[in-house]
């Protein structure tokens, strides 16, 4: 089950409260009901025996073996000691005199032994009422001062309604102030919860902020509390955070305006390279074998130098967000065509586009997408290599298949990202991010998906 | 097979394009400032200019634009970057075409072949439409009874319009029909060369009467 802090604080608060409420009230309730009974109880057990004391008929001189009394004494012994609504049982030996409804089954069993010797008293509910049940015996006072038994025993039922009474209005304010003081606990709880978690909420959504890459989000510290000290902590991670990303971001900005820097640099001796280089790669043809091979061997590094160039200043150029879309209708068809054919893959390449497809796009950067993904598929796949591309609803699908021996499952997700390389490969490793961020300019998706065999590069575009 | 201009910085790209050029027959001048070569253009009398666009002093786009103010000689432009605005400056200032270094000597050998290719003259086919006269024998265009200049591959541009007029012609086909491209169709060689045409022949180029631009296709040539 979820509790929030929330709820904790405000149970724990109100648990705290109505306990503490409680035990006040339960200890001065016990308190006033011990002092109201005690002295209902001093005064009724002294009446009793002031009037035990004061008893001169013959009941009081009995001796044991004795006749028992006559009932008019008992009646009047009774009624002498009758308290107000009480009731009072005599015995005497094996003699009984009850008092109206009550006898000695309404005496309680341990009054009824105890009260042979001496006076005790016991709280007991008869009949639905609580009574002080008083139990004496009757003694006799001989002329040379000993007291005796006489074995008559008097149980004297004081009935206990006023202090019942006394207590129920006790009770009930006590009962009253608890509901009160659970509503004030209540609503203290709720307050205080409120005032504690308004700055931990606020923490929370400044620390998501945090997250999303806004570096700059400060909190406002109040106070000198645990939660003050939090906040302060937490601004000063951020501005740490937020220093330490700016550097970082600085640092990334050099390195990656020192990658274009060079590869711009590179392209002036590569240009004078490329100018001979065919030339050079006629005489090859005259040399012997050696030579030959050493100047074919430096021909095709500066061809791979160049295709390593042109995708470094490619890549910088969407890094610095220099990248610019001039989007115009373009036959797809033909777009692939030419794509193919400059590059002389027609041959190599199985081509199914409707000839009527246009749509809206950057021809140079569609043909860059093809040129990479189809490159891709000639190099590191099998034929036949399919270029498919069809209309779907919201823009237009491109579709590069090659069946080759395919891509491991764990490099799939890997393809897009720069300097990958497939096991073997003798390409720059960035004609695919390149794809991608082509694709991506266009706010298009492209993704790679393992065939068999083979691999299968679908490209999205968005649009008319 | 041509005089060539050439004005490159670098002296490594000079001489290696001077060697490459050479190498496929062509005569190659070069010069590694457009001061020097503006002021020997006229004694030099070359076929065509090669110019990089990243010059010390005045650069590429502003020697082109010089060329033109006296000249119709066909000029290539040099350039670092396909998709810099440079070329899109280029072009309007009115460079014929250009391609971006790294250059194989084969790449740029095909385009100053295609940019001089001469225009097949009919015999004697003369067509006039308004104050319009195209002739087509003697490759020469005039409004209004005065000559226009125009560049070989503005002419060839406006003769390859005005052989289908009342035709939308798209871009694509235009490209190699008039620059013998075959390489990625880039239309703005297109669309910069019809701006041209249009400020030669168009009273008002923001609303032509010859050549009508139909938005994501291409160009008609219908005369009023």
């Amino acid at each position: 089950m979820h509790t929030g802090l929330r709820g904790r604080l405000v149970i724990a608060f109100t648990l705290i409260a109505v306990s503490a409420s409680a035990l006040v009230a339960v200890i001065g309730y016990e308190l006033v009901k011990r002092r109201v009974i005690d002295r209902t109880e001093q005064v009724a057990v002294g009446d009793v025996r002031d009037i035990i004391e004061g008893i001169k008929v013959p009941v009081g001189a009995r001796w044991p073996g004795d006749g028992p009394p006559a009932d008019t004494q008992i009646a009047a012994l009774q009624r002498s000691l009758r308290a107000r609504n009480g009731r009072v049982v005599v015995r005497y030996e094996n003699y009984v005199y009850p008092d109206g409804d009550f006898g000695m089954g309404d005496v309680p069993a341990d009054l009824v032994t105890a009260s042979a010797r001496k006076t005790m008293t016991a709280r007991r509910a008869v009949q639905g009422r609580m009574w002080l049940v008083i139990a004496t015996p009757v003694w006799r006072i001989e002329p040379i001062g000993i007291a005796r038994p006489t074995g008559m025993s008097v149980f004297a039922f004081v009935p206990l309604t006023e202090e019942e009474r006394l207590l129920d209005d006790l009770r009930r304010p006590l009962a009253a102030a608890g509901a009160v003081m659970l509503v004030i606990a209540l609503a203290v709880a709720l307050v205080s919860a409120r005032r504690v978690l308004l700055p931990v909420r606020r923490l929370g959504s400044a620390a998501r902020a945090l997250g999303a890459g806004r570096l700059n989000t400060r909190l406002p510290v109040h106070g000198q509390d645990e939660l003050a000290q939090l906040t302060a902590t937490f601004n000063d991670t951020a501005a740490a955070l937020e220093h330490s990303v700016s550097e970082l971001r600085s640092l990334e900005a050099m390195s990656r305006r020192f990658v274009a820097d060079v590869s711009h640099e590179l392209r002036t001796p590569l240009t004078a390279m490329t100018a001979v280089a065919d030339m050079l790669s006629e005489e090859a043809d005259r040399l012997p074998t050696e030579p030959a091979a050493a100047v074919r061997l430096v021909l095709r590094e500066i061809k791979r130098l160049r295709t390593l160039v042109e995708q470094l200043i490619e890549t910088s150029r969407f890094d610095s967000g220099t990248a610019t879309l001039n989007t115009e209708s373009v036959g797809v068809a033909d777009v692939i065509d030419d794509c193919l054919e400059i590059r002389g893959w027609s041959d190599r390449v199985e081509v199914d586009v409707p000839r009527a497809l246009a749509f809206s796009a950057d021809p140079r950067r569609l043909d860059v997408i093809l040129a990479n993904l189809v490159g891709n598929a000639l190099r590191h796949g099998a034929p036949p290599v399919v270029v498919t591309a069809r209309r779907v609803p919201g823009g237009l699908e491109v579709k590069v298949r090659d069946h080759g021996p395919g891509i491991p499952p764990a490099d799939l997700p890997h393809v897009f990202n720069r300097f990958y390389k497939a096991s073997g490969g003798d390409g720059s490793g960035l004609g695919l991010s390149i794809a991608r961020a082509n694709v991506e300019l266009h706010g298009g998706t492209v993704s790679a998906r393992a065939q068999d065999p083979g691999v299968l590069f679908t490209v999205w575009l968005p649009g008319r | 097979m041509a005089g060539i201009l050439l004005v490159e910085d670098d002296p490594s790209v000079r001489t290696g394009l001077e060697l490459a050029l050479s190498r496929q027959g062509h005569t190659v001048t070069s010069y590694d400032n457009g001061e020097d070569a503006l002021a020997h253009i006229r004694s030099r009398r070359p076929e065509i200019a090669v110019l990089d666009v990243m010059l010390p002093g005045i650069d590429g786009v502003e020697v082109c634009r010089r060329i033109r103010r006296m000249d119709q000689l066909p000029v290539i432009l040099l350039t670092a970057r396909g998709d810099d605005l440079d070329v899109v400056v280029g072009l309007e200032a009115g460079a014929d075409d250009y391609v971006v270094k790294p250059v194989e000597p084969r790449v740029l050998d095909a385009r100053i072949r295609a940019v001089l290719r001469r225009v097949e003259s009919a015999a004697s086919d003369r067509v006039t439409f308004g104050d319009l006269v195209v002739d087509r024998g003697a490759l020469k265009v005039s409004l209004a009874g005065r000559e226009i200049h125009l560049t070989p591959t503005e002419l060839r541009l406006l003769l390859e319009l005005v052989r289908h007029p009342g035709q939308v012609l798209n871009r694509r086909y235009l490209l190699r029909a008039v620059w013998d491209h075959t390489h990625v169709a880039d239309s703005r060689l297109v669309d910069a060369c019809v701006q041209r045409i249009r400020a030669k022949i168009e009273k008002v180029p923001a609303e032509p009467e010859f050549i009508h631009t139909v938005r994501g296709f291409g160009y008609r040539f219908s005369p009023p």
